[in-house]
């Protein structure tokens, strides 16, 4: 059986560095099941997240190689074995131990935003009627598996911290699906200009590209909502329309 | 008493897939105060795998559907071993709990008119399961997961509970530890509900993930609660067997509903050649008649594919065992081949089939538009569980509640696709309602300090036992656990006997004598090691349930297969349950009840349907 050496950020807040550790590889192996034969092997209290081993749950994201990445989609055949493979934790978030880190800072972000309100249901079984056409774009955005991948490369996140200022690209997502759901009535654009920073994003589509449930963030999700936030607030005719219609 | 974090509640929650949130957001529909405690980040329990849909008889494909059509399939899919009152509630209040759902914001398919579309699934008469693509599960749990957050619900992410608390009779509370650091906390609570889910994890090949370890299975039987039917364990027929990496990551049965086809290596469709008794009438006797059912002609009858679960992984056992398997030991699914029969097929499969068309692209570099997949059986789910009131979910001890897959009744000796995720709405639910009202009618009891340090001195006892000096047969936690598994795979898998089932027994006492020395490495902070060691206690008490339930019913039905005793019935023994009761001196014992006499009024239904 071939070996391969796997180079694994080890330590926590108070200091970290990459370890290095050899083991065997075989056919069809994915990254996650390298880290966890060395945890098994050589490294019982090593910490990593993971929990459905199949791109479902969003759970195992890290940085393999420097790219941002689950762990049980990134196939060993697909790096190359004769140098060592880097598995990092994500940078974009406060490092727990080794491979985990602190992504609470999403589930709060989540918790402000507005949630769901639906108008009175239409048909008299006290649901809606909704055609599929129409609800394919949000459900694209219901694909989201909660990585935070996206939130890991977003510079606005990762280089510049502005946390507090900026919701990242998986809460953009999500009030997409809310704003554009057929059956919400809430409206959020107010706090996509202003607390939640829609302005900061550049466009320059780093969280498409590593979506592993291959969401079109931005073309889909973070533009039609800056478009939205423009027509509402910076729209001079519509401002004017809004004035007299008082 | 040492000093510990402590949080007081009046409900607390443990496990937060799909029951667990429903519960918690019932619980927490008056002023109550919710905790919520689970081994993972929100949103991530195995209720976020589950992929085909969930079974309600909304009569939205077809009108002749009905609860009563649902209850019936439910009892014959379970072989009429399943608690008659939970399948009527089930069958009742699953539309209801669907349709709720959308009212939180998720968004099934849709049927031309615009209602949620629904999809056939086996053992189920009519097309009745709402589904997004096959990626249901996700749906639900963020529906229910955005929807709670917003109901004041406290939130315990990352947090294992390794013991109830009792105080008396009466449960009191729940001690944990939290990952980041290790550090212990203490729940009191007037009512807990268990949520966990499963046990897969005590099996080799399974699509569980590691959190499945029969917690709440181990909880409520150290707590004096009861353990219902455990040797029904199921092997969902179709997992991945190729690579070995992805051995066991499930292949959905809606690849089925949507036409795909089960063949050996000589090209045959060996599911034709052994049809039950008890489906001969609802099963379609040639290929073309099959087809047709799955693209919802509703004179056909459906597909031998769609027979249930049991009967197929049985089926796929014995092709591989007499020689006529794939190249990797399982056999084929072939959704490809509807090419000769619709345009576009390929984008037809990816559309209806979005996440298996990229498991196995990505994992195992196959097209399933293109070519066939392997696949064999893998252990899925346990029907047997902690048994419960049908209409209010308590267990034996006053207080404690179960939902979910780690509570028992429902599904009898085999669990009908579709029934689980509906399961844990119609109960979880339920579990919320009733653990609320007994924690406004009853006081909170105080907790009993001595049994909390002794707790919190056993918790810690890994990293007290001496590490190996080279001379002993020690091993560490993750070897205890791969033995476990081999030998519950190979004793106590799809088919077992006497003689495998008493020495899986046998093996489980021994492994529980390492498990008592086991050593962990590191310190208390996020330490993967000191976890495995604390689960496998929960990993050999359910274990020895699964092996001893096992041993008891010398018989074969459902999901239980015994190779000494083919017949379905032991003579002279009737239908009876199998219960499993913590004795006083801590021996694990076995005893049956005969299964109650269905109403009349249900007992009718079932004879209307056939």
């Amino acid at each position: 059986m071939a070996k391969a050496t796997f180079r694994i950020w080890r330590g926590n807040a108070d200091g970290a560095e990459f370890v290095d550790y050899d083991t065997e590889v075989s056919e069809g192996m994915v990254v996650l099941d390298a880290v966890h034969r060395i945890q098994a092997e050589q490294a019982n209290d090593m910490a990593v997240r993971w929990n459905c081993k199949a791109g479902k749950c969003g759970s195992c994201s890290a940085e393999v190689n420097g790219q941002p990445k689950l762990m049980c989609m990134t196939r060993l055949n697909d790096l190359p074995l004769d140098e060592p493979v880097t598995v990092e934790p994500m940078r974009a978030f406060p490092l727990i131990k080794d491979l985990v880190t602190d992504v609470s800072w999403n589930f709060k972000v989540k918790e402000k935003m507005k949630p769901f309100t639906p108008r009175p249901p239409d048909a008299e079984d006290g649901t809606w009627r909704m055609e599929q056409e129409d609800i394919d774009h949000v459900q694209e955005f219901r694909k989201c598996i909660e990585c935070f991948l996206c939130q890991d490369v977003c510079h606005v996140l990762r280089e510049h911290d502005l946390h507090d200022e900026f919701i990242g690209p998986r809460f953009f997502v999500y009030a997409a699906s809310l704003e554009m759901h057929p059956i919400d009535t809430e409206n959020r654009l107010e706090e996509l200009k202003d607390s939640d920073g829609i302005g900061y994003c550049n466009i320059t589509k780093c969280c498409t590209k590593v979506c592993p449930e291959h969401i079109t963030i931005t073309d889909n999700a973070i533009i039609p909502l800056k478009e939205r936030v423009v027509d509402q607030f910076y729209d001079p005719i519509k401002k004017l329309f809004r004035v007299f219609s008082r | 008493m040492a000093s510990y974090e402590t949080h007081e509640y009046d409900v607390l929650i443990i496990g937060a897939g799909g029951a667990g949130l429903r519960a918690a957001i019932e619980a927490a529909v008056g002023d109550l105060k919710v905790g919520l405690v689970c081994k993972s980040l929100l949103g991530k329990a195995h209720t976020v795998m589950a992929e085909g849909g969930v079974a309600a008889a909304l009569a939205n494909v077809d009108e002749r559907d009905s609860w009563r059509v649902h209850f019936a399939d439910t009892m014959k899919g379970g072989q009429y071993l399943s608690n008659a009152r939970m399948a009527e509630l089930h069958a009742q209040e699953s539309p209801d709990r669907v349709r709720e759902l959308e009212a939180w914001g998720a968004l099934f398919d849709r049927t031309q008119d615009g209602g949620i579309l629904q999809r056939n699934f086996g053992g189920h008469q009519y097309p009745r399961l709402a589904h997004v693509g096959d990626r249901t599960g996700l749906e639900m749990i963020r529906a229910l997961q955005d929807h709670g957050i917003h109901q004041g619900i406290e939130v315990h992410m990352e947090n294992t509970v390794v013991s109830l608390l009792k105080t008396g009779d009466r449960v009191s509370g729940a001690f944990g530890y939290e990952r980041e650091k290790g550090r212990f906390k203490i729940f009191s609570a007037k009512a807990v509900v268990l949520a966990t889910g499963g046990v897969g994890k005590a099996y080799k090949i399974t699509s569980n993930s590691w959190e499945y370890t029969g917690d709440g299975h181990s909880l409520a039987y150290h707590a004096g609660a009861e353990l219902i039917d455990m040797e029904f364990v199921q092997f969902h027929p179709t997992g991945m067997v190729w690579p070995p990496s992805v051995r066991g990551i499930l292949v959905t049965e809606g690849v089925r509903g949507e036409g795909g086809i089960l063949t050996n290596s000589e090209g045959r469709r060996f599911m034709f050649d052994d049809i039950p008794e008890l489906y001969v009438n609802q099963t379609a006797d040639n290929p073309e008649e099959g087809w047709l059912y799955t693209q919802g002609d509703r004179e056909a009858r459906r597909p031998p594919e769609l027979l249930t679960r049991d009967h197929i992984a049985r089926c796929i056992v014995r092709e591989v065992q007499e020689g006529r398997g794939s190249p990797h030991g399982g056999v084929f699914l072939d959704i490809a081949w509807i090419k000769e029969k619709i345009p576009n097929a390929p984008e037809h499969i990816r559309r209806k089939l979005p996440s298996m068309y990229h498991q196995f692209k990505e994992l195992a570099d196959i097209d399933i538009t293109q070519e066939p997949m392997e696949v064999g059986p893998t252990t899925h789910y346990i029907m047997g569980g902690i048994r419960v009131d049908a209409d209010t979910q308590m267990t034996a001890v006053p207080g404690l509640f179960a939902a979910g897959e780690c509570a028992a009744g429902l599904h009898g000796a085999n669990r009908l696709g579709g029934n689980s995720l509906s399961d844990l709405l119609v109960f979880g639910k339920r579990a919320g309602e009733y653990a609320a009202r007994f924690a406004m009618e009853n006081k909170a009891v105080p907790l009993e300090e001595a049994e909390i340090d002794a707790i919190a001195a056993h918790t810690l006892k890994p990293f007290e036992n001496p590490p190996n000096d080279g001379n002993s047969d020690q091993t560490g936690p993750y070897d205890i656990q791969a033995q476990l598994q081999d030998k519950m795979q190979e004793l106590v898998g799809i088919a077992r006997s006497q003689e495998s089932l008493a020495q899986a027994l046998e093996e489980i006492q021994n492994l529980r004598e390492k498990a008592e020395s086991v050593h962990a490495i590191g310190n208390r902070e996020y330490n993967a090691g000191w976890h495995t060691a604390l689960d496998l206690d929960c990993l050999l008490t359910v274990s020895e349930a699964i092996a001893l339930a096992a041993l008891e019913r010398r018989a074969s039905i459902g999901a239980h297969s015994r190779d000494d005793h083919p017949e379905k019935e032991e003579l002279g023994a009737g239908k009876y349950n199998t219960i499993i009761k913590k004795t006083g001196d801590g021996t694990m014992s076995i005893r049956r009840e005969p299964v109650d006499e269905l109403r009349a009024d249900l007992q009718e239904i079932i004879d209307e349907m056939g």
